[in-house]
C-alpha cells in the first residue's frame, strides 16, 4: 500500500518528500546515538575520555581497548578477556533457540492443523506463560534444576530458556498456520502422509517467515538475557552478559571506559548482525503471521 | 495475536480402529503435551506456588510457614510500593503511547516508498538487539547532565541549556520512558510496517479515485485497518512495560531516593535484597493479578471471536 | 619455617604424588564474592596462588553489580538447588540470616586449633559465629567513618584538619571559595547511609549511635539529636555537586583526587584508589575520622562464609578458611584494599599512615567499646530494617522528605520492616 502519495501534484511532492527524508534522517540519527556514543569512546584514549566531549569523534581512534576487551580484561580473578564468555553463550543460544523453535512449530502445527476440543484453552494458557515475571520463577526453578543435577550447568540454562520461549515461539507459529491453507494439509491426508511427513514436507517448507521472525525473537532474547545466566551458571561458564556485568559494574578499581564500551560492542554483535542482516525477512515474517491485521 | 478469518478444523480421521490408528489420532496430543505439561508444571505450578510464599514467613530462603495475610499487610503499609504503583502508572502510559504514536508514524513514513529503506529499518530496529546491560552505561552518560548531553551543549556555547532529568526525583521517571521508547518504539515501527503492507492497495485506490485527501485517507481507512496491529502493540508494551527492570537497574538503579522505583525493581529488591520473601512473592501476585486483568480479556476475546 | 608451612608442604606434595584427576575432583572451592576489579582481584589472586599451591583449585564465581545484590541472588539460586559455592563473600546480618537456615559449615576444629577466639575482635566474632560455632573467616575490617581530603586544597584553606560538624562546614565553604566541589557524594542509598551515620556518631557521640542505630530506640530516631542529623545532612548536601545522583562512589573519590573536589566521607577503601593514583598519604591526601567521630569506629568486615559442601570438599573448605587468617594473607590483602587485618596479632609495618592510624584506631575502640557495626553494610541491622531506614535517608537527602518527615518516617520504617 505505498501508493499513497501519487494523487499530490509533483512540486507538492517534491517538498513533501523532502520532509519524509529529513524527518526520517533525522530521527534515524537520535537512534543512532547510543551506538555511536559506545563505538567512538571505545576508540578513545581513557585520558581523552576523562577530558572530552562524550559526542566528539576520537581525536586518535585506537582499537587497543577492543583487543583488552577480548583477550586481557580481568573478570574475577582470571584476566583472559570476554573471549570464552563469548562462546559460552553461543553454546546456550544456538540449541536453545533451535529446540524452542522447532517445538513451537509442532505446537503451532497441532494446534491449527489437529485441533482437539479445548485447543483454545491449551492456546490460551500456553500464551499467558509469555507474561510470567521472570524473577517470581527464579527460586522453585533452581529447586527443579538441583534436583535433576542440572543446576550451574549450560543443560540447564538451555531448557529454562527453551520453557520460557515456548509461549513466544507456539505463538508465532500457530497465527503462522492458521493462514496456511487447509486444503493442502487435507489433500496430503487422502494421499495417506502421516503427521509429521505432512509437517517436514508440506508446512515446514513454507515456513520460512516465520521461522526468522521466531528464531530473531528467540536469539535476541537469550543472547541478552541475564537474569536467569547469573542465577543458574557460574564462574568461567557463565554467558556474556554476566561476564559483561562483571566487568562495567565492578565497584571498585579505575574505570576503563573504552574497554567497558568494546566489551559491551562485542556482546552486542551478534544480536546486531542477526537485525541487520534478516532485518528485511523480520517485517516480512511480522506481516506473514505475528501481527497480521 | 492474530484474527486472521477462522478456518474450518479440521478433525483427524477417524475411520481406523486397530491400535495403530489410535495411537496416529492420538499423535498430535502426544506431540503436543510434553510442551503443555511443563508450562503447566513451570508457569502455573510456579505461580501458585508463589501464592503460597506469600503467605509464610518467608525472609531469606522459602519456609513454608503460615504467616496469614501478614506479606499483604506489610506490602500496602509500603511507601515504595505506592511509589512504585504510580510511576508504573506514568511509565507505562508514556511508554505505551509514545511508542505506538512513534512507531505509527515513523512506520507511515517508512511506508512512501523511500529509497534507503534497507539502510533506515535496521537503524530503528537495533535497539531492541540490545540488552541494557549492554547499553545502560551509554544511556547513564548521555542522560547525566555533567558528562552527557547538557555538557555536550555547553561546549558548543548554550550554556543556558539544562537537561538534568536523571538526578531530578521529580523528573528522572521520565528518562526511563526515554530510554524505554528509544528501545521498544523501532519494533513497534515493524510491527506498523507490516501492518501497513498488509492492506490491501485496491481500498486505497478506490478511496483516490474518490478524491478524498492523503491525511484523510490515513486518518479515515488505513488507521481503522490497522485497529489489530494497535491492539498488539498495546499488549506487547503493556507486559514490557509491567516487567522493565533492566531499564530501571542500568538507568538510576530506582533512584534518586525511590523516584524510578517500580513493581519490577520492587519485587526484585525485597525478595533478593531485603531478605522480605514473602513481600516481594506478594508483590509478585499483584504484579500477576494486574497481567490477568490486562491479558485475559484480549486472549477471551481474541479466542472467542474465531468461534463464531 | 612453621609447621604449619611443613603441612601445606607436605599436603601439595601428597596431592602432587596422586593421581591428577582424583585430586582435581577432590580438592576444589568455589568462591563467589564481588570483588572484580583489578586491585581486589590481584589481592584475591593471592590467595588463589597460596591454595594452589595446596594442590586446591579455585573455581571463580564472580558476580558484580549493586553491591552484592546479583551475587545474592545467584547465591539463593545454588542453595535452593542444593549445590552451594565452597565460600560466598558475605557481610554481616547476611551472615546470620544465611546461617539461620542451616547452610553452614563448622570451622570450629580449625579455629580451635589456630586460636582465631583470641585474636579476632570481639565485635566482629559476634557475626562470624553462629550460635556459638565459627561458620565463617573474616577478611579484613573497614571502616566506614573517615574523610579523605585533598592536601593541596586543605593546605590553601588553611591546612587545619577538622574536628567537629562546625570545623567541617567552614572548611567546605573555604573549598566552595576556590571554586571546588566542596564534598564529593555519590548518590546512591548505601553512599547515603553511609554519610549518614558518620553525622549520626558525631553528632550525638558513640551511646547516641548504639540507643538510635542498634537499639533502635524510637525516641532517639525521632528526637532532637536526630533532628539535629538530618538537618546536617541538609547543609551537607549544599556542598554536592549536581552531577551527584548515582554516581559510583569511586568516581566520587577521583574527584578529590584530581582536585576537582574538596573532600570525600567514604570507608577506607577509597584509599585504594589513591594508592592507584600513585598518591602518597600525608603529601598529597589526609586521612581523618570523620570530625568528631575520633575515638570510635564503625566497622564493616568482608567474611568469607563457609557453605555446608559435606564429604571431600570439606578438606578443601578448611585449607582456604585457613588460608584467609593466614598473617601473610591479611597483609597482603590489606594493604591493597584499604582495610586493616581482621586479625589484631598481625604486624603494622608494611601498612601506611592511614593503615597504620586505621589499627590502632581499631584497639582503642575495640578495649574502649565503641567498635560499633556500621549500618550502611549490614552490620548494625538485618538487611530489611537497614533497607528501610536507608529508603528514608536517602529520599530526605534527595528532597523527597522534610526533616519533620524523615523523623516521624524513620521509626515507622522501622517498625514496618521488623
Amino acid at each position: 500500500m505505498s501508493a499513497a502519495n501519487e494523487t499530490v501534484s509533483a512540486g507538492g511532492a517534491r517538498t513533501a518528500r523532502y520532509f519524509i527524508y529529513a524527518a526520517l534522517i533525522i530521527l534515524a540519527l537520535v537512534y543512532l546515538l547510543p551506538l555511536y556514543v559506545m563505538l567512538s569512546t571505545s576508540l578513545k584514549s581513557l585520558d581523552e575520555i576523562r577530558g572530552g566531549d562524550m559526542l566528539a569523534p576520537p581525536r586518535d581512534p585506537s582499537i587497543a581497548a577492543w583487543v583488552r576487551a577480548w583477550g586481557e580484561a580481568c573478570i574475577g580473578v582470571s584476566c583472559v578477556g570476554i573471549k570464552g564468555y563469548f562462546w559460552n553463550s553461543i553454546k546456550m543460544v544456538v540449541p536453545a533457540v533451535l529446540v524452542s523453535t522447532l517445538l513451537g512449530a509442532l505446537n503451532g502445527y497441532v494446534l491449527t492443523k489437529w485441533r482437539f476440543p479445548g485447543h483454545k484453552l491449551v492456546f490460551g494458557m500456553m500464551l499467558f506463560a509469555c507474561f510470567i515475571p521472570f524473577q517470581a520463577v527464579l527460586i522453585p526453578m533452581a529447586r527443579v534444576l538441583g534436583t535433576f543435577g542440572l543446576s550451574n550447568s549450560t543443560t540447564g540454562l538451555v531448557i529454562v530458556h527453551v520453557i520460557y520461549g515456548l509461549g513466544f515461539t507456539t505463538l508465532f507459529f500457530r497465527n503462522y498456520y492458521e493462514a496456511f491453507p487447509d486444503e493442502l494439509v487435507k489433500a496430503a491426508m487422502i494421499d495417506g502422509a502421516g503427521f509429521f511427513r505432512i509437517f517436514w514436507r508440506i508446512l515446514l517448507p513454507s515456513s520460512g517467515p516465520i521461522i526468522v521472525v521466531t528464531i530473531i525473537y528467540q536469539f535476541t532474547n537469550i543472547w541478552n538475557d541475564f537474569l536467569f545466566g547469573v542465577s543458574f551458571s557460574s564462574g568461567t561458564s557463565s554467558p556474556m552478559t554476566v561476564a559483561l556485568n562483571n566487568l562495567v559494574a565492578s565497584s571498585t578499581g579505575v574505570k576503563e571506559y573504552n574497554v567497558d564500551m568494546a566489551a559491551a560492542v562485542f556482546a552486542a554483535l551478534p544480536t546486531l548482525f542477526v537485525y541487520v542482516v534478516a532485518g528485511r525477512y523480520f517485517v516480512r515474517g511480522l506481516m506473514a503471521g505475528a501481527v497480521k491485521g | 495475536m492474530s484474527t486472521i478469518e477462522p478456518v474450518p478444523v479440521l478433525e483427524p480421521q477417524r475411520q481406523g480402529r486397530s491400535i495403530a490408528d489410535g495411537l496416529r489420532n492420538a499423535l498430535p496430543k502426544i506431540v503436543l503435551a510434553p510442551s503443555f505439561a511443563v508450562i503447566l508444571v513451570f508457569v502455573y505450578g510456579f505461580i501458585l506456588w508463589t501464592v503460597y510464599l506469600s503467605f509464610t514467613t518467608s525472609r531469606i530462603l522459602p519456609v513454608y510457614k503460615w504467616g496469614g495475610f501478614d506479606a499483604y499487610y506489610r506490602l500496602w503499609s509500603q511507601p515504595n510500593w505506592y511509589v512504585a504503583m504510580q510511576n508504573l502508572a506514568i511509565f507505562g502510559v508514556l511508554y505505551i503511547g509514545i511508542c505506538i504514536i512513534l512507531g505509527l508514524g515513523i512506520a507511515i513514513l517508512m511506508d512512501q516508498r523511500i529509497r534507503a529503506e534497507g539502510v533506515l529499518r535496521p537503524i530503528f530496529l537495533y535497539p531492541m538487539a540490545l540488552s541494557f546491560v549492554v547499553t545502560g552505561t551509554a544511556w547513564k552518560w548521555f542522560l547525566n547532565p555533567g558528562l552527557g548531553l547538557e555538557n555536550t551543549m555547553h561546549n558548543l556555547g548554550w550554556t543556558s541549556f539544562k537537561f538534568d532529568w536523571l538526578v531530578n526525583p521529580k523528573m528522572a521517571i521520565y528518562t526511563v520512558v526515554i530510554a524505554g521508547v528509544w528501545q521498544a518504539s523501532g519494533f513497534v515501527m515493524a510491527m506498523f510496517l507490516a501492518g501497513l503492507r498488509g492492506i490491501d492497495g485496491e481500498i486505497i485506490k478506490a478511496a483516490q479515485i474518490d478524491g478524498a485527501s492523503n491525511v484523510s485517507i490515513y486518518r479515515r481507512i488505513i488507521i481503522p485497518l490497522l485497529r489489530p496491529v494497535f491492539l498488539s502493540a498495546f499488549i506487547v508494551l503493556a507486559h514490557m512495560a509491567i516487567k522493565s527492570y533492566d531499564l530501571v537497574i542500568a538507568l538510576t538503579g530506582g533512584g534518586p531516593g525511590n523516584a524510578t522505583e517500580l513493581p519490577s525493581t520492587f519485587m526484585y529488591s525485597y525478595t533478593f535484597t531485603r531478605n522480605q520473601m514473602n513481600v516481594g512473592s506478594a508483590s509478585a501476585v499483584m504484579m500477576l493479578m494486574g497481567i490477568t486483568a490486562i491479558i485475559v480479556p484480549y486472549l477471551y476475546s481474541e479466542l472467542r471471536e474465531r468461534k463464531q | 619455617m612453621n609447621i604449619r608451612m611443613i603441612a601445606k608442604l607436605a599436603a601439595g606434595a601428597a596431592l602432587i604424588a596422586m593421581t591428577a584427576g582424583a585430586a582435581k575432583a577432590a580438592e576444589q572451592v568455589e568462591v563467589l564474592h564481588w570483588w572484580t576489579s583489578g586491585g581486589e582481584a590481584a589481592a584475591l589472586n593471592v590467595l588463589k596462588e597460596n591454595l594452589q599451591k595446596q594442590g586446591v583449585a579455585w573455581k571463580d564465581m564472580p558476580v558484580a553489580g549493586g553491591a552484592g545484590s546479583a551475587a545474592m541472588t545467584a547465591l539463593r539460586a545454588r542453595v535452593t538447588a542444593g549445590d552451594p559455592p565452597t565460600a560466598v563473600q558475605l557481610l554481616g546480618f547476611d551472615l546470620k540470616d544465611w546461617a539461620e537456615m542451616g547452610v553452614a559449615a563448622n570451622l570450629d576444629d580449625l579455629a580451635k586449633k589456630e586460636g582465631w577466639d583470641k585474636v579476632i575482635p570481639a565485635a566482629l566474632q559476634n557475626f562470624s559465629k553462629y550460635d556459638g560455632h565459627w561458620i565463617a573467616a573474616p577478611v579484613n575490617i573497614h571502616s566506614t567513618n573517615w574523610l579523605w581530603i585533598n592536601k593541596a586544597a586543605l593546605d590553601k584553606a588553611g591546612g587545619k584538619v577538622p574536628t567537629n560538624i562546625a570545623e567541617l562546614i567552614t572548611l567546605l565553604d573555604a573549598f566552595k571559595g576556590q571554586g571546588l566541589t566542596a564534598l564529593a557524594h555519590g548518590g546512591v542509598p548505601w553512599q547515603d547511609g553511609t554519610l549518614w551515620e558518620a553525622v549520626v556518631l558525631s553528632t550525638g557521640g558513640p551511646d547516641f549511635y548504639k540507643k538510635a542505630v542498634l537499639d533502635l530506640d524510637p525516641a532517639a530516631l525521632s528526637g532532637d539529636t536526630m533532628k539535629k542529623v538530618f538537618d546536617t545532612m541538609s547543609k551537607l548536601r549544599t556542598y554536592f555537586d549536581p552531577n551527584f545522583s548515582g554516581r559510583e562512589w569511586n568516581l566520587s573519590t577521583a574527584l578529590v583526587i584530581e582536585g576537582k573536589a574538596g573532600a570525600q566521607e567514604m570507608g577506607d577503601w577509597s584509599k585504594g584508589e589513591w594508592l592507584r593514583a600513585n598518591k602518597k598519604p600525608g603529601t598529597d591526601f589526609v586521612c581523618i575520622r570523620f570530625p568528631g567521630t575520633q575515638g570510635s569506629v564503625l566497622f564493616n568486615a568482608d567474611q568469607f562464609m563457609m557453605f555446608n559442601v559435606g564429604g571431600d570438599a570439606e578438606k578443601a573448605q578448611l585449607k582456604m578458611a585457613s588460608a584467609v587468617e593466614d598473617p601473610a594473607f591479611q597483609i597482603a590483602f590489606n594493604t591493597v584494599k584499604g582495610s586493616v587485618p581482621a586479625r589484631t596479632d598481625v604486624s603494622n609495618e608494611k601498612f601506611d599512615d592511614c593503615g597504620k592510624k586505621g589499627m590502632a584506631d581499631l584497639t582503642e575502640a575495640s578495649s574502649k567499646g565503641t567498635l560499633m557495626g556500621s549500618l550502611a553494610h549490614g552490620y548494625a541491622q538485618p538487611a530489611a530494617i537497614k533497607e528501610a531506614m536507608l529508603d528514608v535517608i536517602t529520599q530526605h537527602l534527595n528532597g523527597q522528605l522534610t526533616t519533620e518527615a524523615a523523623l516521624k518516617r524513620l521509626p515507622e520504617a522501622v517498625k514496618a520492616a521488623k
